[in-house]
């Protein structure tokens, strides 16, 4: 048998765990069972903010059969560890949102569980609450800390006050953005077993199993050893399961551990709706300076988000807000004030995009604004100042890679054939009184890889060990949410020892058995771990050849044996490969300059939309989403995250609006919360462009939260080219565009 | 109440209550676990089996009402080991991502296909409006159906 | 954990005559569950106090549909999928086809019932303005017997229906006297599909040479109940269709129309759109349409 040389990064290779998904035999959290086996359920409150006065169990409930916890029965630290540990995993004398857990119950009968869910009064003497940015700017009330304000950034470049008096013009703007839900499709869960012999182990729902590692660790009081976070099969997560699992992981531990039986916690819809993390709303003020030809001259900009009561990780979602907050272009003179503030909402979370959504939405409407006060055309402004190779972003970064955003630009608006229709709907706008049609576009970036120095307290590690039969299993802690991973670093893996794809597999993410190769999230698996992963299976070759067990060109069979070899002599054949930054990469986070990221995602998405004038509802016609993100690893795999992240956006721009009432979410069920249907979205046409990445594997970049970023920009601005009215706030409901429209 | 179901051509009996739903009889009774629960409203479709032939939401379906009925659910679609046309297409043209609609979007997929065995785009969008899909944008989802329906036309 | 539901009582009669026994027996106690594409939805919510249900699905009495020269008679079991495949239905009943392919999903139409629409009483129901321009009428029956009941007076308010406790909706009867009139229905809902309506419009008319011989107008999601708008029908007969009928018309429709704020909708956004529908069904069989007007 030859050697193994067919190319298998680049292929469109089915999923890994594609058939036990496509015949139900893939096992989620709920889908587990164990004996024994009691349910739990989370008490929450019903306000706000307050004072718990008492907790009454009503009702003609056998209540000596549940397993009843409160804050006193936590025996380590009662928060749920994160960045500042300022989150109770029960609230204790105060509330500081509605739906904060208070009281945990377990009974063995799920009927009987709900029912006394519904029996148990919590009395709480309410305090005043904060629910809008301005009111905790102005601190109208202190609910958080000194001054309301959880984190605060300030990114200079240049010196803005000193351009204002010298440009042509000044153009304004406020930008605003909604929450939003992540919805994943498989609700929030949780399994727990816990006792004082063998510590605490659970199974969930989760991206991250070192975050929940970490938060039991505290929460307990537990050594490292006696807790252990094991990922089920999860369904979906967007965010949504970067930071909560480790609350819902607190709480059925506390239950497991006190009533002496493995715990099922499951959040039905409405709960998971109301009561889990959903996107930070924003606003965001622009202040810019340009001149007559449409260069930027200077760029300020003000950006708050609402944090909600805890400050879980609204710091890192601002900062990566921030730093994409004047986008791809060069401008010498920039400014971002940014703040994270308190309010009483449930604390806002992950979300794929973090931040850089929000902000992007807010540059890509005020350009198209900045244009128009100029007299260009939006396409012509913004080729007037794009970065280039050797040009610095806002943070001082030097663009080292080629970077060709004009050729980006241009195809995209070829392949949206966004001339030829802009000049037709021209016409058919003239002519039809009910049809508006327009077309718009957003030019955008997305850095892979956490934030700054992020990577490198990370630390990751990956590893890899071979079997006897010369088979491959990967030891990551980056999680399958349904994204790819198995797939993907199964195809690193496979391209880099040569090896074929079915002979590669994933170890089930397991505190116990894989290393900590850092959290699902930011856009970092591909590129960061899945380097790692490279890097590691390179060891692992390395290792065989140097105990001359194989030479560098080598077949399959050869392989096989020499793996039999190795481990017969040696016991195991295993290979860890620990992240290290790559050269010429500094970030100062006194300054906030520097290289914010290893690498960006290029994009320029051009939508089309038609506005009904006798109902206002806006429909996506076609979308076109462009973006150079390094070498594709899998094809059809990647325009699926492309297409999944585009229709979020879709609902983020248009259907999906967070209805609250006096902090309290009361949309929270799939009838109510709008998301699109596959009736709603139109057909996604994805297409790459490959500038390969000197340090990702195989040359990729990160594309998991790119898609989320240009979408709701490209929308609005199609639909003030089709009608000329300019609305600036998101989710653009048809009741805001019939006010705007009328006023 | 007593209830006789055939649940994937296996005849169970059961003594249940009321208020146990079909889904609830189906995972948690019989112990068939790829059909899933995502929002009790029936809305999301994940819970989509087939009953007498005819898909529906088995989250606001009582078992009682599915007395004396022929279900089929995503287990009851592979046969001896041989993937069912749907379930290759969604497999091979990347219809999934986290899978948890998975089941149910292939079990309404299979409806759709019986009824109309040549679905434009339009036809199938239309036909699976009522499984929501938060992960792919459905546009994977349309190229399995599409591979579906030419397999099982022999083309 | 909602899905857990409270106990309650289900009682699944053998046939017609034993559950309008059952409700005779203890009127008011028992609530009819039809496909229970509504009530499910409430009671895994936690929305639903009610305990004790009479599932009136597999009875065969409720079924069918039946065709006389004059009339079509649905059983009230009739599904929404079993209407939209109807062949006589689909030509000479339209609007109620188009309510049927509204509602929900696929799924949902194997399961919900035109019965079951009507009894639910919502006033965002997508069948019920199509089934108050086509004046259907409702069978209603009892241990003590049955009568029929024009459909137009049936719902008196928000969820009340002219009614009686111990009584069943057994049929709804289409009269076949619309077959010539144009046919117009549109939904707004919050988004394509398993959307409830925010506003909807039903429209039955006779135009010749621009003039409005006769027309039935119904909404839905704009007053208590689906509501047939009589005053409007009335500025509009026997009117030339332009821009002062419709100005006319606009204002007749905006003082019969009742609409609120509710979670999906506001009630400004429905009393205008409802307007617009109005005029685009007007304009698009006479003159261009203008939304400011």
């Amino acid at each position: 048998m030859s050697t193994n040389q067919t190319q298998i990064v680049g292929q469109s290779i089915q999923r890994k765990e594609g058939r036990d998904k496509v015949t139900g035999a893939m096992r989620y959290v709920d889908d587990l069972l164990f004996p024994e086996m009691w349910f739990g359920a989370t008490v929450r409150s019903p306000i706000a903010r307050g004072r718990i006065r008492s907790i009454e169990f009503t009702g003609n409930l056998p209540w000596h059969e549940f397993t009843i916890v409160t804050a006193k029965d936590i025996s380590g630290q009662n928060c749920t560890a994160l960045i500042l540990d300022d989150q109770p995993c029960l609230a204790d004398k105060f509330v500081n949102h509605a739906e904060e857990p208070v009281v945990l119950l377990a009974h063995p009968d799920k009927y009987l569980l709900e029912e006394a869910r519904r029996a148990v009064k919590i009395d709480i003497e309410p305090l005043p609450a904060l629910f809008t940015m301005d009111d905790a700017l102005n601190q109208t009330e202190i609910i958080w800390g000194d001054d309301n304000v959880f984190k605060t950034f300030l990114v200079e470049k240049g010196n803005v006050d000193d351009v204002w008096a010298s440009a042509d013009f000044i153009v304004e703007g406020e930008y605003e953005t909604g929450a939003q839900e992540q919805l994943y499709i498989e609700p929030n869960g949780m399994i727990a077993m816990a006792n004082a012999d063998d510590g605490v182990t659970v199974w969930g729902s989760l991206q991250c199993p070192y975050y929940v590692h970490k938060a039991l660790l505290k929460l307990f009081g537990l050594p490292p050893d006696k807790v252990r976070v094991i990922q089920a099969a999860t369904g979906g997560g967007f965010g949504g399961k970067e930071e909560y699992p480790s609350m819902i992981a607190g709480h059925a531990a506390l239950l497991a551990w006190k009533a002496g039986k493995p715990v099922k916690l499951i959040y039905d819809r409405a709960e998971d709706m109301a009561a889990t993390t959903k996107r930070h709303p924003s606003r965001t003020r622009h202040r810019t300076a340009v001149n007559k030809d449409g260069k930027l001259l200077a760029m300020d900009i003000e950006f708050v988000i609402d944090g909600g009561a805890y400050a879980t990780l609204s710091s890192v979602v601002l900062s990566r807000g921030t730093i994409h907050a004047a986008g791809p272009y060069a401008c010498d003179n920039v400014r971002v004030r940014s703040k994270a503030v308190a309010t009483n909402h449930p604390p806002h979370g992950a979300f794929r995009g973090f931040g850089a959504p929000q902000s992007i939405f807010a540059l890509e409407r005020h350009l198209n604004k900045v244009a128009a006060t100029v007299g260009l055309r939006p396409e012509e402004l913004r080729r007037r100042n794009f970065l280039h190779e050797g040009q610095t972003t806002a943070t001082g970064q030097v663009i080292r890679e080629k970077l060709d955003l004009d050729g980006l630009l241009t195809r995209a608006l070829e392949l949206s054939d966004y001339h030829a229709k802009k000049e037709r709907f021209a016409e058919h706008n003239a002519t039809n009184a009910t049809q508006k049609k327009g077309i718009g576009f957003a030019t955008f970036l997305h850095g892979a890889g956490f934030t700054g120095s992020g990577e490198r307290f990370l630390e990751s590690v990956v590893g890899i060990e071979a079997t006897a039969t010369g088979n491959v299993c990967i030891l990551v802690a980056s999680t399958e949410i349904g994204q790819g991973t198995n797939t993907i670093l199964s195809q690193i893996a496979a391209e880099a020892l040569r090896l074929d794809y079915e002979m590669i597999e994933l170890a089930q993410p397991d505190t116990a058995n894989v290393p900590n190769s850092g959290p699902t999230v930011a856009s970092r698996t591909c590129m960061i771990v899945g380097k790692l992963v490279e890097s590691a299976a390179l060891g692992l070759k390395q290792t065989l050849v140097q105990s001359g067990l194989l030479t560098d060109d080598y077949s399959l069979d050869e392989w096989r044996q020499a793996c039999a070899i190795y481990i017969a002599e040696h016991g195991a054949l295993k290979s860890f490969s620990k992240y290290e930054a790559p050269p010429n990469i500094f970030w100062n986070d006194e300054t906030y300059q520097g290289d914010a990221y290893g690498a960006y995602a290029w994009a320029v998405y051009v939508a089309e939309v038609t506005v009904n004038l006798v109902t206002y509802e806006t429909r996506v016609d076609d979308f076109v989403a462009l973006q150079e993100v390094g070498k594709v690893i899998n094809p059809v795999l990647a325009a699926g995250q492309i297409e999944g992240g585009v229709a979020q956006a879709i609902g983020y721009a248009l259907y999906e609006n967070v209805v609250w009432d006096n902090g309290t979410m009361r949309n929270n069920q799939m009838t109510n919360y709008i998301m699109p249907t596959s009736e709603d979205l139109p057909p996604i046409r994805v297409f790459f462009e490959e500038n390969p990445y000197t340090y990702g594997p195989s040359g990729a970049k990160g594309i998991g939260e790119l898609p989320m970023d240009g979408p709701a920009p490209a929308i609005l601005n199609a639909i003030e080219s089709a009608i000329g009215v300019r609305v600036n706030c998101i989710p653009l409901l048809p009741e805001t565009l019939m006010k705007v429209m009328n006023a | 109440m007593k209830i006789n179901v055939t649940i994937n051509g296996q005849a169970h009996e059961a003594d249940v209550e009321p208020r146990l739903l079909l889904v609830h009889l189906i995972r948690d009774v019989v112990g068939l676990t790829g059909t899933h629960v995502g929002c009790e409203t029936s809305i999301c479709g994940a819970c989509t089996v087939h009953l007498n032939g005819r898909a529906v939401k088995s989250c606001t379906v009582l078992a009682v009402q599915a007395n004396g009925a022929e279900v089929t659910t995503i287990e009851g679609l592979a046969n001896n080991g041989q993937l069912h046309a749907v379930q290759e297409g969604f497999w091979e043209c990347h219809g999934l991502q986290c899978g948890y609609c998975t089941p149910g979007m292939i079990m309404a997929s299979c409806a759709l296909l019986k009824d109309n065995p040549n679905p434009s785009e339009g036809e199938i969008r239309h036909g699976l409006e009522g499984n929501l899909c938060r992960c792919t944008g459905y546009q994977n989802i349309v190229e399995s159906v599409k591979y579906a329906a030419n397999k099982l036309q022999g083309a | 954990m909602r899905a857990y539901l409270p106990a309650y009582d289900l009682q699944t009669p053998a046939n017609l005559a034993e559950a309008l026994r059952l409700l005779a027996d203890a009127p008011g106690v028992w609530k009819p569950f039809a496909g229970g594409t509504d009530l499910m939805v409430l009671l895994e919510a936690g929305k639903l106090a009610h305990k004790q249900f009479i599932s009136l699905w597999h009875l065969p009495e409720l079924r069918g549909i039946s065709i006389t020269d004059d009339s079509i008679t649905l059983g009230a079991m009739t599904t929404y999928s079993q209407v939209q495949t109807h062949p006589i239905l689909q030509r000479e009943f339209p609007l109620l086809c188009q309510a049927a392919s509204w509602t929900g999903s696929v799924a949902i139409q194997n399961r919900g019932t035109i019965g079951g629409n009507i009894a639910n009483a919502s006033p965002a129901a997508d069948s019920l303005p199509a089934l108050l321009v086509y004046e259907a009428e409702l069978e209603l029956v009892s241990a003590r017997g049955a009568r029929w009941v024009s459909y137009q007076s049936f719902h008196t308010g928000y969820k009340q229906m002219a009614m009686r406790s111990d009584e069943l909706i057994k049929a709804i009867r289409l009269p076949r006297t619309t077959n010539q009139w144009i046919q117009h229905s549109r939904k707004v809902g919050t988004r394509k599909a398993q959307a409830i309506s925010k506003v909807c419009i039903a429209a039955l008319a006779k135009i010749e040479n621009n003039t409005i011989h006769d027309i039935r107008l119904a909404f839905g999601s704009v007053a208590p109940g689906p509501l047939r708008c009589v005053q409007t029908e009335a500025v509009l007969k026997s009117r030339a269709i332009d821009d002062a009928t419709i100005k006319d018309a606009r204002s007749a429709l905006a003082a019969e129309l009742t609409p609120i704020d509710d979670i999906r909708s506001t009630a400004e956004y429905r009393l205008r759109v409802a307007g617009n529908l109005l005029a685009e069904f007007l304009a698009g069989n006479g003159i261009d349409f203008h939304s400011d007007r």
